[in-house]
């Protein structure tokens, strides 16, 4: 699982943090997302809930064969 | 395309203004949860007299929130039932109200603000609201029973915290919760209403002024000096965090602890495991839901949502509490369960106009009712159940007063 953050519709409500702080961070400057690192194999249920509970849609589960990654 | 429905078919009943009448001080209105089951989107005549929407389904409810064919402008909305402070064709959303504005506005604005309000922001403060709380115990305590818990506890706490961080002197609260009270009656007139909101905005604006020239260490000045608002917009984002600091987690903590109170077995639960507290809140949150109007979204383009054409223009009502109790997404919904993981409910709304300060609420929460049970193990009603005073005069839902003994 590959995971995407699009920082320009963060807006800022701190779900994923609350959810899986081991992966998301918000940054002290603007308080938008900032990933950390990519979930491990183990870490795929608590990313998927955090994708799930973002309001604005900013984080996306990117499939393994996608160029743009 | 329309839905073409076979003429036999009844017409689809049309719901006259949004019910918020209840039978149960916990459960949403009946006729909600009857519609839900029915017709999770259904006709609403809005008390201007326009024909729109209303959907009480999760999923539904969920869609629209996060849809951006749905738009928040404040111009385009009607209000569900008459609020005092909604008029019938309400002109853009004044400087700063970013609730009633779309991207790319409400991005301007909110991005001043995220960063003051970040989870690890919140958790900083959490030390301050612990010490807030327990003041204000010991203050209820030294009272003695019978004492009124939103007079004494659940009001003062959230005032004290907001204005804190914004930087408003608690010593004018007189003033501006009795702006916001006026301001958030059903039964206040039109003008009684924008009068209230008028002087809050005065108040605040008075006050921006002040600390352009002489700035503090609060939210306020931090705006000032940020450099990219006036004056008018920096009052108008004091108004909206005010008023939303004051009703929402009040009422949370007020009918909260009425909720706990009535189901002892619960409350029980809660009391023997404090490791349940952060669960405990995300459910009383989705169980009570206090968000009883609105939010409403009006259509941009036609949209068809479950299988009903929405024409554009058309408004759209979600109902939260109703959303809240979809047994398709919570099992057993109407029982109160302080052990489920109610995380993913809509009481904070959903989609970019998602409450700000949730990460406040929750803190102020979990520390006020850990608080008020672990000093008072033998609090319990003061007056029957049937005579607390229930806000369904109010935008947003709770108690009145709940008057405890201990
Ligand atoms: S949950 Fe979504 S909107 Fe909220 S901070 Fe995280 S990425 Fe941004």
């Amino acid at each position: 699982m590959r995971i995407n953050v699009d920082r320009d519709i963060c807006c800022g409500a701190g779900m994923c943090v609350l959810t899986a702080p081991d992966i998301f961070e918000q940054s002290d400057e603007d308080g938008l997302v900032v990933l950390l690192r990519q979930p491990d194999a183990a870490e795929a249920d608590i990313a998927g809930e955090a994708t799930q509970l973002c309001p604005s849609g900013a984080i996306t589960v990117a499939d393994e064969g996608d160029p743009a990654n | 395309m329309a839905k073409t429905m076979p003429t036999s078919v009844a017409p689809m009943p049309l719901v006259d203004g949004l019910p918020v009448e209840r039978s149960d001080p916990f459960d949403p209105p009946a006729v909600l949860e009857a519609l839900r089951e029915e017709r999770p989107i259904s006709r609403l005549r809005y008390p201007g007299g326009s024909q729109g929407w209303l959907v009480t389904s999760y999923p539904l409810a969920r869609a629209v929130l996060a849809d951006p064919r749905f738009s928040r402008r404040r111009e385009l909305q009607h209000a569900p039932r008459r609020i005092a402070f909604e008029e019938e064709h309400p002109g853009p959303a004044e400087p700063g109200f970013f609730i009633g504005m779309d991207p790319p506005e409400h991005t301007r604005y909110r991005r001043q603000l995220t960063s003051h309000f970040t989870v690890r922001r919140m958790r900083d403060l959490e030390d301050r609201i612990a010490r807030i709380t327990a003041e204000h115990l010991e203050a209820m305590e030294r009272h003695g029973p019978p004492a009124d818990l939103v007079a004494a506890f659940a009001l003062p706490i959230p005032s004290l915290v907001i204005c804190e961080l914004l930087g408003v002197p608690y010593t004018d609260r007189e003033k501006f919760q009795h702006d916001t009270r006026v301001l958030l009656h059903l039964d206040s007139s039109f003008e009684e209403a924008m009068g209230a909101l008028v002087s809050l905005r005065q108040y605040l604006h008075g006050l921006v002024v002040r600390k352009r020239e002489a700035p503090a260490d609060d939210l306020i000045s931090t705006l000032i000096a940020g450099g990219g608002l006036d004056d008018e917009e920096v009052a108008g984002i004091a108004v909206l965090l005010l008023i939303a600091g004051h009703e929402t987690t009040a009422n949370m903590l007020g009918l909260g602890t009425f909720a706990l109170l009535q189901h002892p077995d619960q409350l029980a639960a809660l009391r023997a495991d404090p490791s349940l507290e952060e669960n405990a809140v995300e459910e009383l949150l989705r169980y009570l839901t206090i968000v009883h109007i609105g939010p409403t979204r009006a259509a941009l383009e036609d949209v068809e949502l479950d299988g009903e054409l929405v024409r554009a223009g058309e408004v759209v009502t979600l109902s939260l509490p109703a959303a809240n109790r979809d047994p398709e997404r919570f099992g057993n919904p109407d029982g109160l369960d302080l052990r489920r993981s109610a995380t993913g409910h809509l009481a904070f709304g959903h989609g970019i106009h998602q409450c700000l300060g949730q990460q406040l609420a929750r803190i102020e929460m979990r520390t006020g009712f850990a608080q008020l049970l672990a000093r008072f193990p033998n609090l319990r009603l003061a007056v029957e159940p049937e005579n607390v005073q229930l806000r369904t005069d109010m935008a947003i839902y709770g108690v009145h007063s709940l008057p405890v003994a201990w």
